[in-house]
């Protein structure tokens, strides 16, 4: 997509555009204090990037529905014009470049022979490797072959979306096209998972940057996602949560508790187990996040989050049944079944107690009568 | 499956069935047991005796003026940490919400600032219940494992809910797995053990008071 100017470091890169040496590094320090980075990474991040090519960076779309790729074009700092014109060199993207057919990857191919070892790989969507991978193909190979073959010479892997990092909404019960996410398909290589659905745009972009900026893997939970946006939960961070410690709970998503901005934990909000940054940089540039306008987190970024149950359901409820069955009524007939077994377990006992009695009063009575 | 998820789905079947099954069985085997029979003549009428008994309940459950010195402090002891527990159970918003999802009642809760408060305090009286225990040679020599695992798992349940709402130790979902699978062990053990005395309590004194009642004693 930006043949022209691959030969160019990023510093050569900005100076083209004008852009001054200083200037870049106080858009790096800005970039490191939102990713949360110590002050010194700043200069160290602009003094990486500056000296170096553009990283190559190959982006693969797989089972998913392009919202994680709609959201990254939304994001606000850097932007996404920003990151692929003078800080990566976005190769391969199906969606965003203006090749198709055999062109498109041509470019692909020749990026990924170009840069092998080096590049980063972007994966977003699962993997269905049912019907040997055949719900999911491009130019006549499947998804779950190009992922293998693509995999090889990366440098490290980004999975953008919950889809790619653990399966989401195809990977659900029954998941019926045997989708996987990228980390049960590919095990030897360095994995950055960004989960969402879709992630929050400067979540991606900021992983992006720290990758290739200080060329290593970031701190990453036990989900491998990045602790700096996924360290702390939705509700730790949620500005209604003051409610939620005073006890004071919508019930309705029309009540007066809900136009109070009180909490929505009873109406099934999931940010006490979810991690993510929703709270504190919110979406659109910072102007709001699901709970901010009414409605309570679906835990999105969390895995398997289309299998827990209702979103309507508080996390405190209890799961029986099946969606649809009326769990009080399951609880009453597993309740009632118990029940009777236990009824007839105390019966069988006392009978056998009272046995027990009857024969030794007798005795005790024989003993006093001499009989 | 998580364990958030095995713990408040299969376990917690596995619990209430085991909890059902086990109270009814030992309340029918108790309950059905013979009374032996007693051969002297009754010091009192029928309605006199079940009188007796009710009236047993009511008395047992106040301290007794005359050795209100020294047992009043234990009694208040034991009021003070059930009444928290209580509170703590049934008035915690998201109990409230769990006893709805299994029974489809609800009621008003408390904030829960006022549960963390009862808690820490319900807390400190366990502590202190235990202190007791083991300190008085009298109840040392009565307590069993059973005393004590009871008053374990009791705590276990206690100190997890605390930290799950304070979160702190761990992630919230593992708290909050760990909460409902002590409470999942409770239920289990619950049958079997001296919890029973939730079911036994008053129908034992009232039983204890009719017979009483029945040989002319005050209750």
């Amino acid at each position: 997509m930006t043949q022209d100017n691959d030969a160019l470091t990023v510093g050569q890169m900005l100076l083209k555009h004008g852009i001054s040496r200083r200037g870049f590094i106080q858009y790096c320090t800005a970039v490191a204090s939102s990713l949360a980075l110590p002050p010194w990474m700043g200069p160290a991040m602009a003094e990486q990037l500056r000296s170096g090519p553009r990283p190559s960076v190959v982006y693969l779309s797989f089972q998913e529905c392009t919202g994680c790729l709609e959201s990254l074009t939304r994001s606000f700092s850097p932007t996404i014009e920003n990151l692929i014109f003078n800080t990566i060199s976005l190769d391969y993207n199906d969606t965003l470049m203006a090749a198709s057919g055999e062109a498109a990857e041509a470019a692909r191919n020749k990026a990924m022979q170009d840069n092998f070892g080096k590049y980063v790989l972007v994966v977003d969507g699962s993997v269905p490797t049912d019907a040997g991978g055949g719900y999911c193909m491009a130019g006549g190979r499947s998804a779950v072959d190009i992922l293998r073959e693509a995999a090889k010479g990366a440098a490290a892997i980004v999975c953008v979306g919950t889809c790619s990092a653990f399966g989401g909404i195809p990977f659900a019960d029954p998941n019926p096209t045997g989708a996987w996410p990228v980390s049960a398909i590919v095990g030897d290589k360095p994995i950055i998972n960004v989960s969402g659905c879709p992630p929050i745009p400067e979540v991606i972009t900021g992983t992006l940057l720290q990758f290739v900026s200080t060329g290593r893997v970031p701190d990453l939970d036990e989900h491998r996602r990045p602790k700096v946006f996924f360290g702390n939960s939705i509700h730790d961070r949620c500005y209604r949560r003051p409610f939620y410690d005073q006890g004071k709970f919508a019930k309705s998503f029309d009540d007066e508790g809900a136009r109070n901005g009180w909490c929505l934990y009873e109406l099934g909000c999931k940010g006490p187990t979810t991690y993510n940054a929703c709270a504190t940089l919110k979406w659109n540039g910072g102007t709001s996040f699901p709970i901010e306008s009414g409605h309570g987190c679906l835990g999105c970024s969390e895995p398997g989050f289309w299998d827990k149950g209702s979103f309507y359901s508080a996390l405190s409820s209890a799961a029986w049944g099946k969606a649809g069955e009326s769990t009080p009524l399951r609880v009453l007939e597993v309740g009632a079944g118990a029940a009777a077994v236990g009824a007839a377990l105390g019966l069988a006992a006392a009978g056998s107690a009272r046995l027990r009695q009857h024969r030794s009063e007798q005795q005790t009575d024989d003993e006093t009568t001499g009989g | 499956m998580d364990l958030l998820g095995f713990a408040r789905g299969p376990a917690l079947k596995v619990a209430l069935v085991v909890f059902c099954l086990g109270v009814v069985w030992r309340i029918l085997g108790f309950g059905l047991l013979r009374i032996r029979r007693d051969w002297n003549r009754p010091r009192a009428s029928m309605l006199k005796y079940l009188f007796g008994g009710a009236l047993t309940v009511a008395t047992r459950s106040i301290p007794h003026p005359e050795f209100i010195a020294r047992t009043g402090p234990g009694e208040a002891l034991g009021y003070s940490y059930h009444l928290g527990l209580f509170a703590v159970v049934l008035l915690f918003t998201p109990h409230i919400l769990f006893l709805r999802s299994l029974f489809g009642l609800r009621w008003p809760g408390l904030p829960s600032g006022v549960i963390t408060v009862i808690s820490v305090l319900t807390l400190t009286l366990f502590l202190a219940v235990l202190f007791r225990r083991v300190t008085n040679p009298v109840m040392r020599m009565l307590s069993n494992f059973d005393d004590y695992f009871s008053w374990f798992i009791t705590m276990v349940v206690l100190v997890t809910g605390l930290a799950t709402t304070a979160h702190v130790g761990a992630r919230y979902e593992t708290l909050l797995a760990l909460h409902i699978l002590s409470v999942d062990v409770l239920l289990i053990w619950f049958p079997f053990g001296k919890l029973m005395h939730a079911f036994y309590i008053f129908p034992s004194r009232a039983i204890n008071g009719a017979l009483l009642a029945r040989k002319g004693a005050a209750s």
